[in-house]
């Protein structure tokens, strides 16, 4: 794409893309670091990782303060209009996921004073799914990369799967032993989170397809949670 | 078509407009227009649809052809002696480059406002009632005085003139010379008003007042703008056409035209990469 005319606005916009690419890289780690302190019983890192959720939200911050001047002083138009809008929309999923990280490493902390009743596996699995999808969308934002975003959110249907056998899982340890609801209850929570990780990943590849291609998804993403009806018969139709 | 209209009907002016509906046919038909400055080939292949109802704007960089375009459609392109226009436009079906054609009566039919506002060195009153008195449009001098206070009314500059109609039109503020044009356009109850670049010398608040005013207009009339202020074209117009180097390259919805080009080129001018 060749340069604007006016050399600032183009440094701006590629400050604007900067930082949400470290958001984008430290909630990321965040997430990493989060589920290994869980399978480590490793409190001291996981404090670590709560602490740094500070440093997203400023950094969120950064992006609205950037995004709003763009539009004020600069008028932007066409692509450079919805890298903006895109960057207050995919600002805001990323800092979701850098909250989500971090309650997951709070609830790190609680599991590791807990006896070691139950197997983390499950997670960790369900995790590397969700930390992939998490990748791929910022590898596409860096590379816009409409086909790739798309790859992702077509995805988003795997996590899914894996979080309704994490809760069944789960659901049997309770029903084995009422000793394990405290650490299960901790772990669907955890399990709950990384979930709505990989939302908020899908929901950033849709906003890169928006920056790109100027489109919204079409038709409903792929969805196969069906863990509200783990016990009970859905309803008909439902 | 307003001939057949019987004079004792009085005309009811439109109040509210009906959606633009898809199989309306367009007001303005322009099929493969091109036109030459002597050797030069300053509009190559041009087909556009203009719509009633509807503020259509006209953008590109400067000698992109876009106002040569505009001057297509009232002939204003006629007085210039190395012009030459080919390819079709009609008006409402009828051709205007017909050689048959009174090209007074297209340009009443085709009123068009500068980027300079020109008043007349005449008085307020005489401004407007000009173009009503040569075409012969009132009877008496309480209609032509209807007229004069309808068209003043329209362009949002009566209750600052009502007063001092006889004081000359060019003691009056840029932006009310301005509306003053728009309001002598009106007059003559025109079907299509073009505007080359109207707010160019105007300042932001009178700018926002012409602008307000084309929004109330588009109601009865097609309007035509040309404007180097992209910003102008995406609040005031539905359709957006740009054009670059002589040709039209992309015209669409405002909003599409905006928010999501098709063409490369396109897209490079209205986000300021045009080298």
């Amino acid at each position: 794409m060749p340069d604007h005319t006016v050399k600032a606005y183009d440094e701006q916009l590629s400050r604007l893309r900067d930082t949400l690419m470290r958001i984008g890289g430290n909630v990321e780690t965040a997430l990493a670091e989060a589920v290994s302190a869980l399978g480590r019983r490793d409190a001291a890192a996981a404090a670590a990782i709560v602490q740094r959720d500070v440093e997203v939200d400023a950094l969120y911050r950064s992006v609205e303060d950037q995004a709003v001047r763009l539009l004020a002083l600069r008028q932007p138009m066409a692509n450079d209009l919805r890298l903006i809008v895109g960057a207050i929309r995919m600002g805001l999923d990323l800092e979701r996921i850098g909250d989500y990280a971090s309650n997951i490493a709070k609830r790190a902390i609680v599991l590791s004073q807990l006896p070691p009743v139950v197997s983390v596996g499950p997670i960790q699995r369900m995790s590397r799914l969700v930390q992939e999808m998490l990748k791929d969308t910022l590898d596409a934002f860096a590379s816009y990369d409409a086909a790739k975003a798309k790859d992702v959110w077509q995805r988003d249907e795997q996590v899914d799967e894996a979080y309704n056998a994490v809760f069944r899982n789960l659901l049997t340890y309770m029903m084995e032993d009422p000793r394990n609801i405290t650490p299960c209850a901790h772990l669907l929570f955890v399990a709950k989170n990384i979930e709505r990780i990989g939302d908020h990943a899908t929901n950033v590849a849709e906003t890169i397809r928006f920056i790109v291609l100027g489109e919204e998804a079409e038709g409903e993403r792929p969805k196969s949670d069906d863990s509200p009806f783990a016990i009970v018969e859905p309803p008909a139709g439902g | 078509m307003d001939s057949n209209i019987a004079p004792s009907q009085p005309s009811v002016p439109t109040v509210v407009s009906p959606p633009m509906l898809q199989n309306e046919p367009p007001a303005i038909a322009a099929r493969t227009v091109n036109v030459f400055y002597g050797e030069k080939h300053a509009l190559k292949d041009v087909t556009i649809d203009i719509y009633r109802r509807q503020v259509t704007a006209f953008i590109g960089p400067s000698g992109c052809g876009k106002s040569t375009f505009l001057r297509c459609f009232n002939r204003m392109n006629d007085i210039i002696e190395t012009c030459r226009v080919t390819g079709r436009i009609t008006l409402d079906g009828g051709d205007i480059y017909d050689p048959r054609l009174d090209v007074v009566q297209l340009r009443a039919r085709v009123g068009m406002v500068f980027q300079k506002p020109n008043p007349f060195p005449k008085s307020i009153y005489d401004n407007i009632a000009y173009g009503p008195r040569i075409h012969g449009l009132t009877t008496s001098r309480k209609e032509l005085d209807n007229v004069v206070e309808q068209s003043l009314r329209r362009a949002a500059l009566w209750d600052e003139v009502k007063d001092r109609l006889s004081e000359p039109g060019t003691a009056l503020s840029g932006g009310q010379q301005q509306r003053l044009c728009i309001a002598r356009a009106i007059a003559v109850s025109p079907d299509v008003i073009l505007m080359d670049e109207p707010c160019s010398a105007l300042d932001p608040i009178a700018t926002a007042k012409i602008e307000e005013l084309m929004d109330e207009l588009r109601q009865d009339y097609t309007i035509i703008i040309v404007t180097h202020s992209m910003q102008q074209a995406a609040r005031v117009s539905q359709r957006t056409a740009f054009f670059h180097l002589g040709e039209l390259v992309e015209v669409g919805p405002t909003e599409e035209i905006f928010t999501r080009p098709q063409d490369k080129r396109t897209q490079d001018y209205i986000t300021g990469r045009f080298g």
